[in-house]
């Protein structure tokens, strides 16, 4: 029964790629409440909470190509079990990727994608992408994973057409997507209550509430709060060169406190051929700041308190059976506060009140059985109001704005054992410095030589930018007005092979290889003019190339007795070089060439899940080589590698008619002390145990 | 159950061949310590130099080298070799250091510390706490050391005065502090006054542009100068001259260097040269620095010498074999009160290994040698 189950869902997915014909399938097969769901990325995922398919097994990830190249990404049950609290700890798992981790539950969290920087990570919350002109990069340490229905990473793009223009935009996607409501037959809500606690402190009480109202229109309510006082210990242990104990010393993590809450809710619908959603989101927290570790200087009181609010909506409208129109707005209003009262450092009391607008507008028309052509345009505002003083306020306005209009133009071909997809994309940036105008292309290409085979070849090749932040262009001490956008330019060829048995204990197969190379020029980088470290200024010195080899293995099994087994591999292979200096050449301290900071050579994971009936327990193991701090590849920079070991076992239960599961995880189980990045050093040991309710 | 032991085999071959290529954490050894032989040896009175390095702030990477010009050998690293059981070793941004009878007094900014060492061996003798400090000078049986960590003032802006604190060199005890202005930087004393140079860096741009002057008997405040924005170092020359470099906004003030005159504490001359660090050697004060243009974006290096009597710059450039073209940020000026070399160093882009040239007293290299990050201060070792 359930294999067949995973038929169909198969079925449907295989069709998405067109986007009329599922409908009407699904239609028919009573699946109407999820089909909406598709048109906001988030087709899979949802499926296995419908009462067909209440995964007790593991999560097939294989999926079929709807786009041309397939994103790696972690949903349902998989998600729940593999990583807890933070979207973070799920993008671990995602080859590719380094995050750096500052430590603890409170501590800033960002993705850096091949090694291309973490400002060239753009990330969407249902659709939608988090803007943040100040800095260019969000800190993922503040998603929660709490209702979160799937995490998915796109090298390049999305290679899909109907997406609006903001998503052809940047050089890596990560897509965050929440739970949409579905319904059980006869049933018209549902509550889910759950309840974490653990190491640091932690107590994360979160409910959600589903409510249908009509039979197209649903409600959901999903509020959640987070305290951690964010302390653990930490040692730092050196030696001498003779083995014996040079210091040993423990210590508690301090100021990476948190307390924070969030409410979100979402109003979706269907008319006959119209599919709409909206979507509150408000959160706010308070958090330390936990410092860099130095010599005589043990803790730190830097405070930072965040707002951040939004409202978005979208349509998508199936007007003609060869026409489609995609249209989305939302409006952001993030506020941040830093402060430090530390008399040891500059007294600082920083507020941004941050301003986004943007609407999105897309229409899709079917020209010929497999051509496809769309065109995409966004126009967005940014505001930044702050009492952060600027360095030439003569010059420019007292508070940066920018407007950007970005208009793309997609075609999509499926031919032969063809799929391909090209766009252009044409940026026009808007701003009181300067004005900037871009055009950059992307091609993605899918063969699949065997017609019943799924393995796949595949070919990418993309050109973006980066606009400089408001910060780099603002609030440095010298401003550069000449400053331009960090170019990057990536070329990717893969392949992909994955089979599914019906018989047998081997469930299915799956082999993903991807070879790149991508250049990041013009990188903006901070240099110090004037011979001060406090006058900082942002220039277009930078140059890094990189060479990479992301492999993916996944294999599941199913044994007699509902047992089941999925391991997954990754492995990351990274060779990131400055080329920044070709005069800093010595062939020891000299940093052109040298391996970029904090990026490994290897890298990888390997996660272990096992499901028996009701149980289910799940081993995984990440491993960052070593790594230099500074493109001076010299023993003074160097950084352990470091891997850690975690386990977790889950069980759902039946009590009075409630579903119940709880989980328990032990993480870093042997209690290694490690660093991610130089300073900030990471807890041992921890725990965490997780009491879910489903009403 | 046959078929899956025959396909994992697969899968253990590919972990295998998987785990060759990782490696494993092993102890951490403690900065290593290096030694390299870079110029033949010289036997003056004067034994050899310490070089501080500042590190990048966070990154607790200051790192103390030692010339030995007796051997002339460079010693990288020895602080954490000679006291290894220092936790995390040095600190973080070494921003000044002097030696003083028997003892060596590095200043660590961002470690909150005075370092006190054995001027011979570079020995642990202990630490004077204080936050934020930034430069040292000494007088008597004292040393007088700048701090930005002064009473907050809770008007609106949130202002924090520093000051700066009188130290004992016998017990380390600090003795007494006085409240000067804002960022207090480098300071020097000449006619029983100290002289602060308040730069008012946390204010940018609306710098601070005074010099405190304290009474060193009385030890308070009493007059506070006017000079110029954003000032930094100070010396004295023996005539009575107090030296002052002003970095300017990088805008439209460009970067001059002031001297003011003891008796009357009033500013006599001013000089249009940048200077990230001077050095004064009997009658020539030595500045190295690149001041930048932001109409022109561009940096100008300069190797310049001031002569302190007649007030006029006598060479812009004391490098006279085109080595300057390989200084991309000259940071760190000293020169040998003996043999009168001079020692420049390039702090690069203030994130990786520095570089410490000799030239000699005609501006020619004798040798280069690879520092630790950000090399900015000397202090002699020896008789002179």
């Amino acid at each position: 029964m359930k294999l067949q189950i995973h038929k169909q869902i198969f079925f449907c997915r295989i069709n998405c790629s067109r986007l009329l014909i599922p409908l009407r399938y699904i239609r028919k097969d009573g699946f109407v409440s999820i089909v909406i769901v598709f048109f906001f990325n988030s087709l899979f995922a949802q499926i296995d909470t419908t009462k067909h398919f209440e995964i007790k097994e593991i999560t097939i990830t294989i999926a079929p190509q709807l786009e041309i190249i397939p994103s790696q990404k972690l949903s349902g049950k998989q998600l729940y079990n593999l990583s807890s609290h933070s979207v973070t700890n799920a993008i671990r798992y995602f080859s590719g990727v380094q995050i750096k981790d500052y430590g603890g539950i409170g501590g800033l969290k960002t993705v850096d994608i091949r090694s291309m920087g973490a400002h060239h990570t753009a990330v969407f919350y249902d659709g939608i992408q988090i803007g943040n002109a100040q800095t260019g990069q969000v800190d993922l340490g503040k998603f929660s994973l709490d209702n979160m229905e799937e995490v998915s990473l796109y090298n390049g793009q999305k290679s899909e057409m109907f997406q609006s223009a903001r998503d052809f935009a940047s050089a890596s996607s990560i897509y965050l997507k929440t739970r949409r409501p579905t319904f059980e037959k006869g049933k018209n809500y549902n509550i889910r209550a759950k309840f974490s606690t653990g190491s640091f402190g932690l107590a994360n009480p979160a409910i959600v509430w589903e409510q249908k109202i009509t039979k197209s229109v649903s409600t959901t309510l999903n509020t959640e709060y987070t305290y951690a006082t964010g302390k653990y210990k930490f040692k730092y242990r050196r030696v001498l060169p003779n083995g014996n104990v040079a210091y040993d010393t423990t210590a508690v993590r301090q100021n990476g406190d948190i307390q924070s809450y969030r409410i979100e809710g979402g109003l979706f619908g269907n008319a006959k051929k119209i599919f709409w959603d909206t979507k509150l989101y408000f959160y706010n927290s308070e958090r330390g700041i936990p410092c860099a570790i130095v010599n005589n200087v043990w803790k730190n009181s830097q405070r930072i308190w965040d707002r951040n609010f939004f409202i978005q909506g979208a349509v998508i409208a199936h007007v003609y059976s060869r026409y489609e129109l995609l249209t989305r707005i939302k409006y952001a209003n993030d506020f941040l506060r830093f402060k430090n009262m530390d008399t040891t450092m500059m007294i600082l009391d920083n507020r941004f009140i941050q301003q986004e607008l943007n609407t999105a507008l897309t229409q899709k028309v079917r020209l010929l059985k497999g051509w496809e052509l769309s065109l995409a345009t966004d126009f967005q505002w940014n505001y930044l109001k702050t009492n952060r003083i600027q360095m030439d306020i003569k010059n420019y306005e007292q508070y940066p704005h920018r407007f950007s209009t970005l208009v793309a133009l997609a075609t999509a071909v499926e031919f032969w054992k063809i799929k391909a997809l090209a766009n252009i994309l044409g940026t026009l940036i808007n701003e009181k410095i300067g004005n900037k105008q871009k055009f950059t292309p992307a091609v993605f290409i899918s063969y699949k030589p065997v017609k019943n085979e799924e393995f796949h070849i595949r070919f990418f090749y993309k050109q973006i930018f980066r606009m400089p932040t408001f910060n780099d262009l603002y609030y440095t001490e010298i401003v550069n007005n000449k400053l331009q956008p960090e170019e990057a330019t990536q070329f990717n060829l893969g392949l992909q092979y994955s089979k599914i048995f019906n018989k047998g204990v081997w469930e299915s197969i799956m082999f993903k290889t991807d070879g790149y190379y991508n250049i990041i020029k013009d990188k903006v980088i901070a240099v110090y003019k004037g011979n001060s470290l406090v006058t900082r200024m942002m220039m277009n010195i930078g140059l890094v190339k990189i060479h990479g080899i992301d492999v993916i293995v996944l294999l599941n099994w199913k044994f007699k007795d509902a047992i089941r087994m999925q391991a997954q591999l990754n492995y990351t292979f990274q060779k990131a070089r400055d080329y920044t200096d070709p005069a800093d050449n010595d062939a020891y301290f000299g940093t052109y060439k040298g391996q970029i900071s904090y990026i490994p050579l290897h890298s990888g994971s390997f996660t272990l899940q096992f499901v028996y009936k009701t149980y289910q327990l799940n081993y995984s193991f990440i491993y960052v080589g070593e790594r230099y701090s500074n493109s001076a590849n010299i023993r003074e920079n160097y950084l352990q590698p470091w891997y850690t070991h975690d386990l977790s076992l889950g069980k759902e239960f039946c009590f009075k008619k409630r579903k119940f599961s709880v989980l328990a995880e032990v993480n870093n189980l042997l209690n290694q002390q490690f660093e991610v990045v130089d300073n900030f050093p990471m807890p041992g040991t921890n725990f965490r145990v997780v009491l879910l309710v489903k009403i | 159950m046959y078929k899956i032991k025959f396909n994992n085999k697969y899968l253990y071959y590919f972990l295998f061949l998987l785990i060759g290529f990782v490696s494993c954490r092993t102890d951490i050894i403690i900065f290593p310590y290096e030694e390299e032989p870079v110029t033949s040896p010289e036997f003056t009175s004067i034994l050899g130099f310490y070089l501080l390095n500042e590190g990048n702030m966070g990154n607790n990477k200051s790192t103390l080298d030692y010339f030995n010009c007796e051997t002339g050998t460079y010693h990288r690293n020895i602080y954490a070799d000679v006291n290894p059981s220092v936790p995390k070793e040095l600190g973080d941004v070494g921003n000044d250091i002097i030696i003083y009878g028997s003892k060596m007094y590095a200043i660590l900014s961002c470690s909150n510390k005075i370092e006190v060492m054995e001027a011979k061996t570079a020995k642990r003798i202990g630490q004077v706490d204080i936050p934020n400090c930034r430069n040292i000078t000494f007088y008597d049986s004292f040393v007088y050391i700048t701090s930005y960590a002064g009473p907050v003032q809770h008007n609106p802006t949130l202002q924090q005065a520093g000051y700066v604190a009188k130290i004992d060199t016998a017990s380390l005890q600090v003795l007494e502090r006085c409240v000067v202005g804002q960022q207090p930087d480098g300071l020097a004393i000449a006619n029983n006054k100290i002289y602060i140079a308040n730069s008012g860096g946390y204010l940018s741009p609306n710098y601070e542009n005074t010099v405190s002057i304290i009474d060193i008997t009385s030890f308070t405040e009493i007059k506070r100068l006017v000079v110029a924005i954003n000032i930094h170092r100070v010396c004295a020359d023996k005539h009575g001259n107090i030296w002052v470099t002003s970095r300017g906004d990088y805008l439209n003030s460009p970067a001059k260097l002031y001297c003011i005159d003891s008796k009357s504490d009033k500013i006599t001359d001013s000089i249009q040269i940048a200077a990230a660090n001077f050095h004064l050697d009997g009658d020539k004060l030595y500045l190295v620095g690149s001041g930048w243009n932001s109409s022109a974006m561009q940096d100008k290096s300069n190797f310049g010498i001031v002569d302190v009597v007649t007030k006029q710059i006598i060479s812009t450039q004391f490098i006279t074999d085109g080595t300057e073209a390989k200084i991309g940020n000259p940071y760190g000026i000293s020169v040998n009160p003996i043999t009168k070399d001079i020692y420049v160093t390039d702090a690069h882009y203030f994130v990786s290994p520095g570089t410490l040239y000799c030239f000699n007293k005609e501006g020619k290299k004798k040798w280069e040698v690879r520092t630790g990050d950000i090399p900015g201060h000397f202090a002699f070792y020896g008789k002179y």
